[in-house]
C-alpha cells in the first residue's frame, strides 16, 4: 500500500490524562496493521490517525477501545481546516514580528536618547523607519482590516484610533526623519503595536483553547450507524451519509444517528436529552424514534425517515437561530469604552493641533505635538485592560473544571441576576443510578456484579459503578450469555443465575433490574436519576449571589414535585423548547438578565436566548454548543463559582479602566504642553501595560 | 564610529534570526501541543527500533 492511499482523521479521546496514556495510544494503536501512525495532542485530547482506506469507522474506534480509551471522530470527514486556529496562529507571528521589531528600534532610540546627534542620529532614525514601516504594515493589518470595517458600517471601534494614530505617527516621523528633525516615534508605534497585539492574541488564544475543550466533548459529532444493505450485510455509515429510507441496526447502548420507524424489534427509548422526560419510553415496530435519544434495551431496525438537517431537530435549530439574534446585539465592555474613548482622543488631538497653531507655533511643530497626543492616549494599557484579566480568570475556571467561550460570556456572565435551572441531566446526574445497594444482602453482592460486568446495556453498567463503588468483589462464574432484551445468564456453582428485566409486575415504569438464582428471584435492584451532590449547596449559594433560581422542565410534575420541594424551589414542568423560550423572553422584557442552565436539545433554544448560559459536560451537543460555558464533573457548585469569577473579573477590568484613565488624566497635559518626548512616551506606555497586566494577575488563585 | 558598520548589521542579523527560528517551529507545530511536550519525556519508547 503506498503512503499516498492513506487516510489522516482526527479524533476526540477526552481521557487522556497522563503520560502513560500517550505512550499507550501511540504505541498500542499502531500494533493494529491497519493503522500507520498515531500522534497523541495531550493540550487538545486529540488523537491523529493516518489509516488504510478500507478501515470502518467501528474497527477504529475498537482498536480505540482495545486500548481502553473512548474515542469519537471530529468533522464530517478527513482533513477538516481549522480557520479560527489559523487566526490565532497569524496572530502570534504578527506579535513576534513586532516584538522583534520593538526591541530592535528600542536598542537604536536609546543611543538617540543617551545623545547621539548629527548623522549617526539621522542614520539610526533611518534605520528604525526601515525596520517600523514593513513592521507596521505586517502586524498593523489586524487593526487596520477591523478598523476599516468598523467606518465602512458607519460605526467606530477600539482599532480606529489606533489605526489613525499608528498611520498618523509614523508618516509624521518621516518627515522628521527627512528634515533631520530631533524626535521620531517609530518606537512608540512599534511598541504600541506589540502590546495591543499581545492583547488580541491573549483573546484569541482563550477562545482556541475552549473550543478544543468542547471538540472533545461532543460525543454525537461524527457518529453514524450500522446499515443493513439490500444483500443483508451490514456497512457503517457516517451520520451525515445517512439517507431515507435505510435500514439502520441501532444496538442497546448506541444513540440513534437520524429520525425513523421502527421496522424490527422492541425496546425501551431514553428520551431525556430529547425532551427532559426522564422515564424511558416503551417502543413497539411502527413507533417513531428521534435522533439523539438512547436506545436502552435489546437492538432494533429503524428505518430512516429523515437524517441530518430535516430531523426534528432542524425545528429546534430554527428556534434557536432565532433566540441567538438577541445575544449578538450584546455589545462588549471594551467596545463601549470604545465609542466614548475614540471621539475624545480625536477631540483632543484635534485641539492640541488648534491651540499650537493659534498660539503660533508654526503646522509642524504644532503636528508634532497633536501626533504626541496621539500616542499617548492611544488605548495600550485600555487594549490590555480586558483580555489580560479575562484570560486569567478563564485559565482557572478552566482548572475547576469549567470551559468558558470566550470573553463576551464571561461579561455576560457578571451580569446576571435570575437564574432557569433545567431539571433532567442538570439538577440530577441525567444517568440512571443503582439507589439502596448498601441494602442489598451481601452473599448477592458479588454475584449481580459478577453478571452486571459482562454486559453493556446502560443499567448494568450503572450497576457496575455502583457495587465497584462499594468495594464488592466479583463471584466467579462461567457460561456467561446475554439475551438481548432480557438480561444476563450464567452458572455459578453449578446454579443458573440471571439478571435481567423483573418479572413482577406490580413495579410499573420504574427503572428496576431482578437477580435470580435458580429460578428464585432473590434480590430486585431499582434505579432513579439522582440529584447532584451539592445542588442544594448550590442553589443555595446562588440565592447568597442574590440570584434566584427557578426550574423549567420538559417533564411530568409528579416527577419534578420531588426535586423542587428538596430544593426549595419553585417550578414550571411540561414545558416546550418554545415556552422556554418564551419564558426566558419574558423575564428579559423586564429587564432582568437570565443565566439559563440547562443540558438537553430541548434546552437548546433556551440556552441561545439567555443572557448568559451554562450547560453540563454531559449535556447534548446541542446544548454544549449553545451554553457559553461549560462545567464538567457531577458537582453542581462550579456554576457558583463561575458566577463568582466572572464578578471579580468584571471589579478588575474596571479596575484596569479605572488605571488607564488615570494615567490618561495625567499623561495627556503633559502631551498637550509639548513635554512628551518620544522617551517619555515609552516609559509610559510599558509602565501603563505593565500595571494592568500585574493587576489582571491578582485573580490567579481566586478560587480555592 | 566606524564599529557600527558591523555591530548594527550583527545585532538586527541575530535578531532576525531569532525571529526566523521562531516561525520554523511555530510552522512545525513545535507549539500546538505544550502540555503534551512536557509530558513526552516519560514516554518511554519502546517500539521504536523496530520500525522505519
Amino acid at each position: 500500500m503506498s503512503a499516498a492511499a492513506l487516510i489522516e482523521r482526527d479524533f476526540a479521546v477526552p481521557d487522556i490524562r497522563c503520560a502513560g496514556c500517550i505512550a499507550k495510544l501511540e504505541q498500542g494503536l499502531v500494533r493494529d496493521k491497519r493503522i500507520a501512525a498515531a500522534r497523541v495532542n495531550f493540550t487538545e485530547k486529540r488523537v491523529h490517525l493516518s489509516y488504510m482506506p478500507d478501515t470502518d469507522m467501528p474497527d477504529l474506534i475498537g482498536a480505540f477501545s482495545n486500548l481502553g480509551f473512548e474515542a469519537h471522530p471530529i468533522g464530517d470527514g478527513p482533513g477538516d481546516a481549522d480557520a479560527e486556529a489559523e487566526t490565532s496562529r497569524e496572530l502570534l507571528r504578527a506579535v513576534a514580528v513586532s516584538g522583534f521589531a520593538m526591541m530592535n528600534i528600542m536598542l537604536l532610540s536609546v543611543s538617540v536618547w543617551s545623545g547621539a546627534a548629527g548623522a549617526t542620529r539621522d542614520l539610526f532614525h533611518w534605520l528604525s523607519a526601515a525596520i517600523a514601516l514593513p513592521t507596521v504594515a505586517y502586524a498593523g493589518r489586524p487593526f487596520f482590516r477591523s478598523a476599516w470595517r468598523a467606518l465602512r458600517h458607519g460605526g467606530t471601534n477600539m482599532d480606529v484610533p489606533i489605526s489613525i494614530g499608528v498611520a498618523l505617527v509614523c508618516a509624521i516621523s518621516l518627515y522628521e526623519t527627512a528634515t533631520s528633525g530631533p524626535h521620531a516615534y517609530f518606537d512608540g508605534a512599534a511598541m504600541l503595536l506589540f502590546f495591543l497585539l499581545c492583547g488580541r492574541w491573549l483573546d484569541s488564544v482563550m477562545r482556541d483553547r475552549a473550543r478544543g475543550g468542547v471538540t472533545a466533548l461532543l460525543r454525537n459529532m461524527g457518529t453514524g450507524a450500522m446499515v443493513v444493505g439490500d444483500d443483508g450485510r451490514t456497512r457503517w455509515v457516517d451520520a451525515t451519509a445517512l439517507e431515507p429510507a435505510m435500514t439502520m441496526l441501532v444496538a442497546a447502548g448506541e444513540r440513534l444517528a437520524a429520525d425513523g420507524v421502527v421496522v424490527g424489534g422492541e425496546s425501551q427509548i431514553d428520551l431525556s436529552l430529547l425532551t427532559g422526560e426522564s422515564a424511558p419510553q416503551r417502543v413497539h415496530p411502527d413507533d417513531r424514534v428521534h435522533a439523539g435519544t438512547l436506545n436502552l434495551d435489546a437492538p432494533i431496525r429503524v428505518r430512516v425517515t429523515a437524517a441530518g438537517a430535516d430531523t426534528a431537530i432542524a425545528d429546534i435549530a430554527r428556534l434557536m437561530g432565532e433566540a441567538a439574534q438577541g445575544k449578538s446585539r450584546y455589545v462588549r465592555i471594551a467596545d463601549r469604552a470604545a465609542r466614548l474613548y475614540a471621539p475624545a482622543v480625536h477631540c483632543l488631538a484635534l485641539m492640541a493641533f488648534a491651540g499650537w497653531m493659534i498660539a503660533g507655533a508654526g503646522w509642524h511643530h504644532s503636528l508634532l505635538i497633536a501626533a504626541a497626543v496621539l500616542i499617548i492616549t492611544c488605548p495600550c494599557a485600555l487594549g490590555l485592560a480586558v483580555p489580560a484579566a479575562q484570560i486569567v480568570a478563564a485559565g482557572e475556571l478552566m482548572r475547576a473544571g469549567v470551559l468558558i467561550k470566550d470573553g463576551s460570556a464571561l461579561e455576560r456572565l457578571a451580569e446576571v441576576d435570575r437564574t432557569f435551572v433545567d431539571k433532567t441531566g442538570t439538577l440530577t446526574l441525567g444517568r440512571p443510578e443503582a439507589i439502596d445497594l448498601d441494602r442489598l444482602d451481601n452473599g448477592v453482592k458479588p454475584l449481580a456484579l459478577a453478571l452486571a460486568q459482562a454486559s453493556r446495556h446502560p443499567l448494568s453498567e450503572a450497576l457496575t459503578r455502583g457495587l465497584q463503588a462499594l468495594d464488592v468483589r466479583p463471584a466467579e462464574v462461567t457460561s456467561i450469555r446475554e439475551t438481548p432484551g432480557f438480561g444476563v445468564e450464567a452458572r455459578c456453582a453449578g446454579v443458573v443465575v440471571t439478571l435481567g428485566r423483573p418479572q413482577r409486575a406490580d413495579l410499573g415504569d420504574a427503572l428496576a433490574t431482578e437477580l435470580t438464582v435458580d429460578g428464585r428471584p432473590v434480590a430486585t435492584i431499582r434505579f432513579a436519576d439522582r440529584l447532584r451532590p451539592d445542588a442544594a449547596e448550590a442553589i443555595h449559594a446562588l440565592r447568597g449571589e442574590s440570584i434566584d433560581a427557578m426550574i423549567l422542565s420538559g417533564d411530568r410534575a409528579d416527577a419534578v414535585a420531588p426535586v423542587a420541594r428538596k430544593l426549595g424551589l419553585t417550578a414550571q414542568t411540561g414545558m416546550s423548547p418554545q415556552q422556554k423560550l418564551e419564558a426566558i423572553e419574558r423575564q428579559s422584557a423586564l429587564g432582568r438578565k437570565v443565566l439559563m442552565i440547562g443540558d438537553g436539545l430541548n434546552d437548546g433554544p433556551a440556552l441561545a436566548a439567555g443572557h448568559a448560559s451554562m450547560a453540563p459536560g454531559s449535556a447534548s451537543d446541542v446544548g454544549k454548543n449553545a451554553a457559553d460555558c461549560i462545567f464538567l464533573g457531577d458537582r453542581m457548585m462550579p456554576v457558583v463559582q463561575t458566577v463568582r469569577m466572572a464578578r471579580r473579573t468584571q471589579a478588575i477590568v474596571r479596575q484596569n479602566f479605572i488605571l488607564a484613565i488615570g494615567y490618561n488624566i495625567v499623561a495627556v497635559p503633559l502631551a498637550f504642553l509639548g513635554f512628551v518626548t518620544p522617551l517619555v512616551a515609552a516609559i509610559a506606555m510599558s509602565g501603563s501595560s505593565l500595571i494592568v497586566v500585574g493587576n489582571a494577575l491578582r485573580l490567579k488563585r481566586a478560587i480555592r | 564610529m566606524n564599529g557600527l558598520i558591523f555591530l548594527i548589521p550583527i545585532a538586527l542579523g541575530l535578531g532576525l534570526l531569532g525571529l526566523a527560528a521562531f516561525f520554523w517551529s511555530l510552522r512545525r507545530g513545535q507549539f500546538d501541543d505544550l502540555d503534551g511536550a512536557a509530558l513526552r519525556i516519560f514516554v518511554e519508547e519502546e517500539e521504536e527500533s523496530g520500525k522505519p
